[in-house]
């Protein structure tokens, strides 16, 4: 299976264009084949990972030549995929997550016209997504990272005839694109230190390279992670991500593309073992970013933009592990994968509460929602547990692994990054059990006339099975260190010191601010009535409202200066540039005009005939000649 | 015959009244012989040589003055005479619906079948007189293209562009004669061949590479000679515009990659720096002038001219895989900005206007235009997987290790493209649909049939550029070599 492994990228594109083209015709049973498609590809994968499976862990490496690609004198580069454990792992969590929510959006973008149309976006993003994963050249990889860019636009801008929505889908694309200047720039290095682009080629010339230009190679890549996984400083665009349906916020930002970032880091680990400043960069990026969703978080009262929040939160804990790293990347991936897991099935959850509550999204209008929707209530709770690290929910196995290993090191680096990784815990804490007591429990706050109910079985089912692995994937993997063996061939093993904290103390402490941030909750919000309004805030909470002014300053620094410079550009080309050569060309035609009254006048036939002396001139001295 | 064909066609069209009743069907009927002429060629083609001249053509033509007709080609002229001959059906049946009388039907194909022999036969020539003569008589068909067939102000616009193109000439002239008394003269003084690897005195080299130069970057446009084309693009006809920018203006960048680097590579190498600039001011200049448009005819221009500077770049960087690069994106970028010139002409058609502020809410009446023109402008917005953003790539890492800190800003393009792609696009295309929009007919079988082989071509290409790059690579090799052995000396 793994050698017709271009399938997985090839069935969802062949589907993509099939949908777009058939028309309307295709309307009543598209919406098939798009899930069809979708759980061909995780059969794939399911196939090719018992393959891999069964051979011996040296052997489970697989590259997979497709075509020549570029065929240049010094720039030579095939197509191919290359199949590993950590491509595989990422194949999975893709097709299973991916095809869980395609089923759900049968039942949730039932009512729509352009169901289809939403399929067809839908296998563009997994084709492309799965390209990323398994391309053995970060060119390739590009491809696939400005496939899932296109994808997640296509997909927020899915109902544009909302004009902030159109703009939510340029804001990400735009956005994005600033990150992947990193990307081009990496890759306009790789070339010109390896002369290729390849993995291969890069990792075998990551030895005997220059610290300083694996320093550059590794911030650029930072850069591109950045605006893929919404980390500071290109968080911006995530929460306005929000305005596409919401399996769309499920399955592209929560469980798969916004996590691609840490794929490329990790991916890229032989570059940032030999450029240790690049990586305490990413560390201190992730650190950051995680305290910044968190905060964010605590503030929103947008069910979708809470949970965005904390996405963009929890990816900063991956990106922390990352910059760690060897000791690090077992469990970015091994969180990314819970994550993906428990943040779609709690996306779900939220896309099932709106479509009972006619797609209200503020927390402030809920409440109660148990006795209504008492299956989302369950699965939602299954995620809320897992994301506050309770045991033995996956979380818990995934997160707490990453909090111990940012206390390992020398200096002040443990005790700040493990700090940060630990209060962040206490504060994820307080705003999930915010969210979920706002929307669960409490009293009734709903508008008028509203009768939420629960979804159909299309959409449970889904989000039962996402909640089963909200319990026990942590556990199924973590027992034993599963994961890390089955990531080994990739990684390789590390020895590595023990954190300056003793781990019983740290599991202890995580839990203590766990159940303290679960506390302040509880009193906050169930123990007092909320008010549909919300209250005047402090400015440290306006600042949390508003994203931290991410997008003011933006606007300041770049919006704006950018609106003048471009409107005086365009007076000036009109005025200066143009108006110097129509200045120039009056005096010209001035002259031309006296000139043309000794002339016939009839310029045009006199050229004309010009042409014809030359054509028959031209015709004679071939023939002739 | 190649050349010829079109020209005849051409001008029986003008001339003989019983064809005009059909005037369309001709010049359809004489543009695709000429493709399959064309495709005839690209068979018998030598792949593993293509960085040699193949069919040759070598007659004495004047020789008291050195002048030959001399033609041949090598992988990049092809690939630009593919461009043209496949782009010259595509914009006559895109027109179909333009003209009513038969008489008018017929002057203007006329023109354009005219004007593609120009083309043609420019990529063609191996003889610096004959080139020149070419690219100065093919002001004369354009000129009337411009001038008689367009917008308000068209007649400014066609006296602008011949008196740009002119000057540009007029400079090159003296170029070309001086450039005939430091070569070996005789009777095939003027053949490409004879006059490269000459030793000149340097600053007559550098001379004569200016004058070669200026013509150049009138035509290609670079900034600041660029401020024809927008005034172009807004006064004439779309079809006209369309062969302007996607073919003719590459004769900019063809004549400097290979007359301006092979005859004056010492001189080349001495300007590049300060072409870099231009070239890297163009990108962004034309990046930001684009995004402020209203009209998108001038729009799509301004995208052309910030393409052009990346084109430049990669010419300049002396680099193989930057030349590569370049070559390449002459052809992607041919057939990304025809499309969208072509697609704004379809908006036009529709509502009688090209300013953006006049449309909105389209892609919900309109789904299958919305989408054409979403793809189109991906393609000029770089989208991996189409044959730009291959091109652009290979500038961009090829010429890093020459021109660093060019590179890094003119990337900053690659956002701006973004910008001006996708703002359009959010304007014409979504939010509420004005009710003036609401009845706004979707894109016929005729333009789907016109812009999608477009569209596919620049897939192929995309997706498998080693097409492409098989043609591209010898030839770029040979010029990379002659400006790097002068760097050796």
């Amino acid at each position: 299976m793994l050698s017709v492994s271009w399938l997985l990228i090839a069935l969802p594109l062949a589907s993509f264009f099939g949908l777009m083209l058939a028309g309307r015709r295709a309307d009543a049973w598209g919406h098939w084949v798009g899930v069809g498609v979708s759980a061909a590809t995780a059969l794939i994968g399911i196939v090719a990972f018992f393959e891999m499976i069964g051979r011996g862990a040296s052997d489970r490496a697989e590259s997979v030549r497709l075509f020549t690609w570029f065929s240049g004198g010094e720039f030579h580069l095939d197509a191919g995929l290359l199949l590993d454990p950590l491509s595989v792992t990422f194949v999975l969590l893709i097709t299973v997550v991916g095809t869980l929510i395609h089923v759900y959006s049968v039942a949730y973008m039932a009512h729509d016209p352009r169901r289809r149309i939403f399929f067809a976006y839908l296998n563009l993003f997994i084709g492309a997504m799965l390209l990323l994963v398994t391309a053995d050249s970060y060119l390739l990889l590009f491809v696939g990272w400005e496939g899932v860019g296109l994808a997640s636009y296509l997909l927020i801008g899915f109902w544009n005839h909302k004009p902030e929505y159109a703009t939510a889908a340029n804001k990400a694309f735009i956005v994005n694109r600033i990150g992947d200047l990193g990307l081009i720039l990496a890759m306009a290095l790789m070339f010109a230190h390896f002369g290729s682009v390849s993995f291969a080629d890069v990792f075998a010339g990551a030895d005997g390279a220059s610290t300083a230009a694996l320093t550059a190679i590794g911030l650029m890549l930072l850069l591109a992670a950045t605006g893929k996984s919404a980390q500071f400083p290109l968080q911006s665009w995530l929460g306005d991500a929000m305005a596409g349906p919401t399996p769309v916020s499920a399955l592209i930002h929560a469980a798969t593309m916004v996590t691609a970032g840490v794929y490329l880091v990790v991916r890229s680990g032989v570059i940032y073992e030999g450029a240790p400043d690049a990586r305490l960069v990413v560390a201190i990026v992730g650190a950051l970013t995680l305290v910044i969703g968190a905060l964010i978080g605590s503030a929103k009262d947008d069910i979708k933009k809470a949970l965005a929040a904390s996405t963009m939160s929890q990816i900063g804990y991956m990106m922390l592990a990352a910059g760690l790293g060897p000791i690090g990347y077992v469990f970015a991936i091994f969180h990314l994968v819970t994550h993906g897991f428990f943040k779609a099935g709690m996306f779900l959850g939220a896309g099932s509460v709106m479509h009972g509550m006619d797609d209200q999204v503020n927390m402030r209008r809920f409440g109660a929602l148990r006795s209504a929707m008492v299956i989302t209530w369950a699965t939602f709770g299954f995620g809320w547990l897992a994301i506050l690290g309770v045991p033995p929910f996956s979380g818990f196995w995934s997160k707490d692994k990453i909090i111990e290993a940012a206390f390992i090191g020398e200096g002040w680096q443990p005790w700040v990054f493990g700090l940060t990784a630990l209060i962040g815990a206490g504060i994820t804490a307080f705003y999930m059990s915010r969210l979920f007591f706002m929307t669960f429990h409490g009293q009734k706050r709903w508008t008028d006339g509203q009768h939420p109910h629960e979804s159909s079985l299309l959409m449970t089912v889904p989000m039962m099975i996402l909640a089963a692995g909200s319990a026990l994937l942590g556990a199924i993997l973590g027992v034993g260190n599963r994961f890390q063996h089955w990531l080994e061939p990739v990684f390789g093993t590390h020895e590595h010191g023990e954190p300056v904290l003793a781990v019983p103390v740290l599991t202890t402490l995580t839990l203590v601010l766990v159940v303290a941030g679960v506390g302040l909750a509880y009193w906050m919000y169930l123990r007092k009535p909320v008010p549909i309004e919300p209250p005047p805030a402090s400015l440290a909470v306006l600042a949390a409202r508003n994203d931290l002014f991410q997008d003011s300053v933006n606007r300041a620094v770049f919006q704006i200066p950018g609106t003048h410079l471009t409107r005086t550009l365009v007076y000036a080309d009109a005025t200066l540039v143009d108006g110097a050569v129509n200045k120039q060309a009056s005096g010209v035609a001035a002259f031309g005009e006296s000139t043309r009254r000794f002339q016939s006048g009839r310029v045009r036939s006199y050229s004309l005939l010009m042409l014809l002396g030359f054509v028959v001139i031209a015709a004679i001295l071939v023939v002739g000649g | 015959m190649l050349i010829v064909w079109p020209a005849v066609t051409g001008l029986v069209l003008m001339t003989v009244p019983p064809v005009r009743r059909w005037a369309r069907e001709f010049a359809v009927g004489a543009s695709v012989v000429e493709l399959a002429l064309v495709v005839g060629l690209l068979a018998s083609f030598d792949r593993s040589q293509a960085g040699d001249i193949q069919f040759s053509e070598l007659h004495s033509w004047i020789p008291q003055i050195g002048a030959s007709w001399a033609l041949g080609v090598n992988g990049i002229g092809l690939s630009l005479i593919v461009l043209s001959a496949v782009l010259v059906p595509l914009v006559i049946a895109a027109g179909w619906k333009e003209d009513d009388a038969h008489s008018r039907r017929a002057q203007y194909l006329g023109l354009v079948l005219v004007s593609e022999s120009f083309m043609v036969g420019i990529f063609a020539a191996r003889d610096v007189f004959l080139f020149y003569v070419l690219f100065e008589a093919m002001l004369i068909p354009l000129y009337f293209l411009i001038g008689s067939f367009g917008g308000a102000q068209r007649r400014y616009a066609a006296v602008k562009f011949l008196i740009y193109s002119l000057v540009g000439g007029l400079v090159m002239l003296v170029a070309v004669i001086a450039l005939y008394f430091q070569g070996p003269g005789g009777e095939q003084a003027f053949l490409t061949a004879n006059l490269t690897g000459l030793s000149m005195e340097p600053w007559v080299e550098r001379l004569l590479f200016v004058g070669f130069f200026f013509a150049f970057a009138i035509k290609a446009p670079l900034v600041p000679v660029h401020t024809w084309l927008p005034s172009v693009a807004e006064s004439a006809r779309v079809g006209t515009t369309t062969l302007l920018v996607a073919i003719l203006d590459k004769i900019g960048t063809f004549g400097m990659l290979t007359l301006c680097l092979v005859l004056f590579p010492g001189a080349s190498r001495w300007a590049a720096p300060f072409v870099i600039v231009l070239a890297v001011i163009s990108v962004l200049y034309g990046a930001f002038a684009a995004i402020g448009q209203d009209n998108m005819y001038r729009l799509v221009a301004f995208t052309s001219v910030s393409h052009f500077g990346m084109i430049v770049l990669g010419i300049f960087a002396f680099r193989q895989t930057a030349i590569e690069g370049a070559t390449f994106y002459m052809v992607s970028h041919g057939l990304s900005t025809g499309a969208l010139f072509l697609m704004v002409g379809f908006l036009e058609a529709r509502h009688g206007t090209v300013s953006v502020k006049a449309y909105g809410g389209l892609q919900k009446v309109v789904p299958v235009l919305a989408g054409t023109f979403l793809i189109v402008g991906l393609s000029a917005l770089s989208l991996p997987g189409m044959s730009p953003f291959a091109s652009e790539i290979m500038v961009l890492i090829g010429a890093y290790p020459a021109a660093k800190v060019a590179v890094i800003v003119a990337i900053l393009g690659v956002v701006l493209a973004a910008l001006y792609i996708l703002l359009t696009y959010q304007k014409l295309f979504t939010g509420p649909t004005p009710t003036a929009m609401e009845s706004t007919k979707d894109l016929t079988m005729r333009e789907r049939l016109v812009v999608w082989p477009l569209i596919v071509s620049m897939l192929v290409l995309g997706i498998v550029p080693a097409l492409a790059l098989d043609y591209l690579r010898e030839p770029s090799a040979g010029i990379v070599a002659i400006v790097s052995e002068e760097a050796g000396k």
